[in-house]
């Protein structure tokens, strides 16, 4: 019969710092940081969408505020965060129909969308500055 | 032996649902949207705004800001059940996400109903 006291003194490794990581990790958790800093920027996207509808001045005012510098490293910022959102988002909607769920097709799918993200960003960042 | 009654099983089912659906929604909006911005040239307030006056970059726009709501909601409803332990700040923070969404939904329809 087991010892319940000795049992309990078995030791426990709570220090997860020595695993490595697997990709797919990463891109879980990058998916809900950068779902977390979207929902944070929210209000200014809609901040700049109301401005750029409302009126002929707002148009101007919102096309000269997007056209600073350091408001353009953080809409490239935000466009990373949602382009990675978007494509590990679609790997999620795959694996939920049980799509991808194989140990391989998950490493290589993983890192598609971070390479892929990566690339759209750097691409569509060059296109807009 | 953990005794348990339960009284149905379909819990987080409705907002699980809920996410996948609008992150489809989202999705093919986004294709919609980002195909009627590039193809509107040259980038004047008149080009901008009867842009989303069309009925398909409207009704994508709609569905857009409806969803993105929706789907907020349960993403940030998961972070905070996973991080925030303590019931009392949790709760104030899911009622000030809840709060903020709602306030952001009646802006998103001022906006819409403006062009």
């Amino acid at each position: 019969m087991p010892d319940l006291a000795a049992k309990k003194k078995r030791p426990l490794w709570y220090n997860l710092n020595p695993l490595k990581l697997p990709v797919p990790g990463l891109v879980s958790i990058l998916h809900r940081a950068s779902g977390a800093l979207l929902l944070l920027g929210l209000v200014w996207f809609l901040f700049l969408l109301d401005m750029s509808l409302a009126s002929e001045a707002g148009f101007a005012r919102f096309r000269g505020y997007v056209g600073h510098p350091l408001v353009k490293v953080f809409l490239l910022g935000f466009l990373w965060a949602y382009l990675h959102h978007f494509c590990a988002g679609i790997r999620y909607l795959f694996l939920d129909i049980d799509k991808g769920v194989s140990l391989g097709a998950a490493r290589a799918s993983s890192y598609a969308v971070l390479a892929v993200s990566l690339t759209l960003t750097a691409l569509l960042g060059m296109g807009l500055w | 032996m953990v005794e348990r009654t339960i009284v149905g099983a379909h819990y987080g089912l409705s907002g699980w649902l809920a996410q996948r659906i609008t992150a489809v929604v989202m999705a093919l909006a986004t294709l919609v949207i980002v195909g009627g911005i590039w193809s509107a040239s040259p980038l004047t307030y008149a080009i901008w705004k009867s842009l989303f006056a069309k009925w398909w970059m409207w009704l994508s726009i709609s569905l857009f800001l409806l969803s993105v709501m929706l789907h907020a909601w349960v993403g940030v409803r998961d972070i905070l059940m996973d991080y925030i332990k303590p019931t009392a700040i949790r709760l104030t923070l899911e009622v000030v996400f809840l709060l903020a969404l709602a306030y952001y939904t009646i802006w998103a329809m001022q906006i819409l109903w403006r062009i």
